[in-house]
């Protein structure tokens, strides 16, 4: 099969991904390794019930309570998990602070690492080549392809999650929010603006 | 390791093209099933973090290139499901034994998935050496950025940073070895710090002079300075 190496095991599946994922399901699911009811247990899971809503609760509940806010930063898997956002691909989580003169950005150059429990599965072009290999070199090209722009004097703090520890960016409250609720809040907080490639919303 | 995965830093990519805040979780159904199938496969408890990781970073660079993102996952599933022994080649042909799987009572169903996934596989162990840095400290990112244990081996060592100066910024805990957990030698758990690189130490051009890029480091990928 020319599309593969051929000395792979994979190479013996069907060339087209989708056939080839439909393949592998087969026979897995032949072998009593795999439950299909447990596959869509999965995708609903992710597809529905645990996304970037659960981190705009945390950057909402972190505008408005201080005290919230400084276990959040001093140590963050003991105040996630009692909100029940702990789990696969968030056992270590650390939360980064922007300040008008540090921005942070989290990338993954290895492979694809994301806060799952909170944003949920990684939006396709965290995953893209481009934003692995430019999000460290260049990250003010990058904000610019997503449109933002810093000011001079605002470093960047590019966090490149190597290992198991996974990061979330606490974007900087906008202006013109004072007098807003918790769930008005998290209405403004954008996945993108807890990744470090946005900002959050500005109240209309 | 071909470290065509390890693409931190390269030039030639072309812009980041942003989606939608609102776009489907998978732009493809199939993309769902591929990361389902490859997180219930995880649960038959064959291989760890590391290994898949190990797998996808070994596939040939020419299919590592073309493949789409999930279809990386689970060619490197059917790989790791051979080399593992839990299927065969003949059964990728679809020429393999029918029946039941000696490891099938071992399979995720459907009402033990949250309990999975909310128990999630926490990295971090006690025991394991001292910390040998500290918060401040300079050190250097050893070099070459290879794994010490094993020719070819996985690292989470991005090259791009090998033999740069960096300083500690904070101690993360004791955290699983991935050099040597991806290869069935044991977790050797290691002391892990976030470091921080001035861009100016990573990049002959960077783009401002206060930019700097946080890592995560194994004590043993460290160097005092």
């Amino acid at each position: 099969m020319p599309h593969d190496h051929p000395d792979s095991p994979h190479a013996l599946l069907p060339p087209d991904p989708a056939l080839r994922v439909k393949a592998l399901e087969t026979i897995l699911t032949e072998k009593g390794l795999i439950d299909p009811a447990a596959l869509e247990e999965i995708i609903d899971t992710y597809q529905n019930r645990i996304g970037p809503q659960n981190g705009a609760r945390v950057v909402a509940r972190a505008w408005s309570d201080p005290e919230f806010k400084a276990a959040l930063l001093a140590d963050a898997d003991p105040v996630l998990a009692e909100l029940g956002y702990y789990g696969r691909q968030g056992e270590h989580m650390v939360v980064v602070e922007n300040t008008p003169q540090r921005h942070n950005m989290v990338v993954c150059t290895l492979c694809s690492c994301y806060p799952w429990p909170l944003l949920g599965i990684p939006p396709g072009w965290y995953k893209s080549d481009a934003y692995r290999a430019r999000a460290v070199r260049e990250p003010r090209k990058v904000l610019a392809d997503f449109g933002v722009t810093l000011p001079g004097d605002c470093a960047v703090r590019v966090w490149d999650s190597t290992a198991e520890v996974r990061y979330l960016v606490l974007p900087l409250r906008p202006e013109g929010t004072e007098g807003l609720g918790e769930e008005e809040l998290a209405a403004l907080v954008t996945r993108d603006s807890m990744i470090g490639t946005g900002q959050p919303k500005v109240p209309a | 390791m071909t470290r065509v995965h390890d693409m931190g830093g390269r030039f030639g990519d072309g812009p980041v093209v942003p989606g939608a805040e609102d776009a489907p979780v998978f732009a493809e159904d199939w993309h769902a099933r591929a990361l389902a199938v490859t997180l219930a496969c995880g649960a038959l408890g064959q291989w760890n973090i590391d290994t898949s990781r190990h797998a996808r970073e070994r596939l040939s660079p020419k299919d590592y290139t073309r493949f789409s993102y999930y279809e990386k996952w689970i060619s490197a599933l059917a790989d790791l499901l051979v080399e593992k022994g839990v299927l065969t080649r003949e059964d990728l042909e679809g020429k393999g034994p029918a029946g039941l799987h000696a490891l099938a009572e071992r399979a995720l169903k459907a009402e033990t998935v949250a309990g999975a996934l909310a128990r999630g596989g926490p990295a971090e162990r006690t025991g394991g050496p001292k910390p040998r840095f500290s918060a401040g400290q300079a050190v250097r990112a050893r070099i070459p950025a290879d794994n010490a244990l094993v020719p070819g081996g996985h690292t989470r060592l991005p090259k791009y940073a090998a033999g740069a100066k960096g300083y500690v910024l904070r101690l993360h805990g004791t955290h699983v070895f991935p050099d040597s957990n991806a290869h069935g030698l044991g977790e050797a758990p290691e002391p892990l710090y976030a470091v921080r690189f001035f861009a100016r130490a990573l990049w002959a051009h960077p783009e401002h002079p206060g930019d700097e890029v946080v890592l995560d480091l194994w004590q043993s990928y460290l160097e005092p300075l």
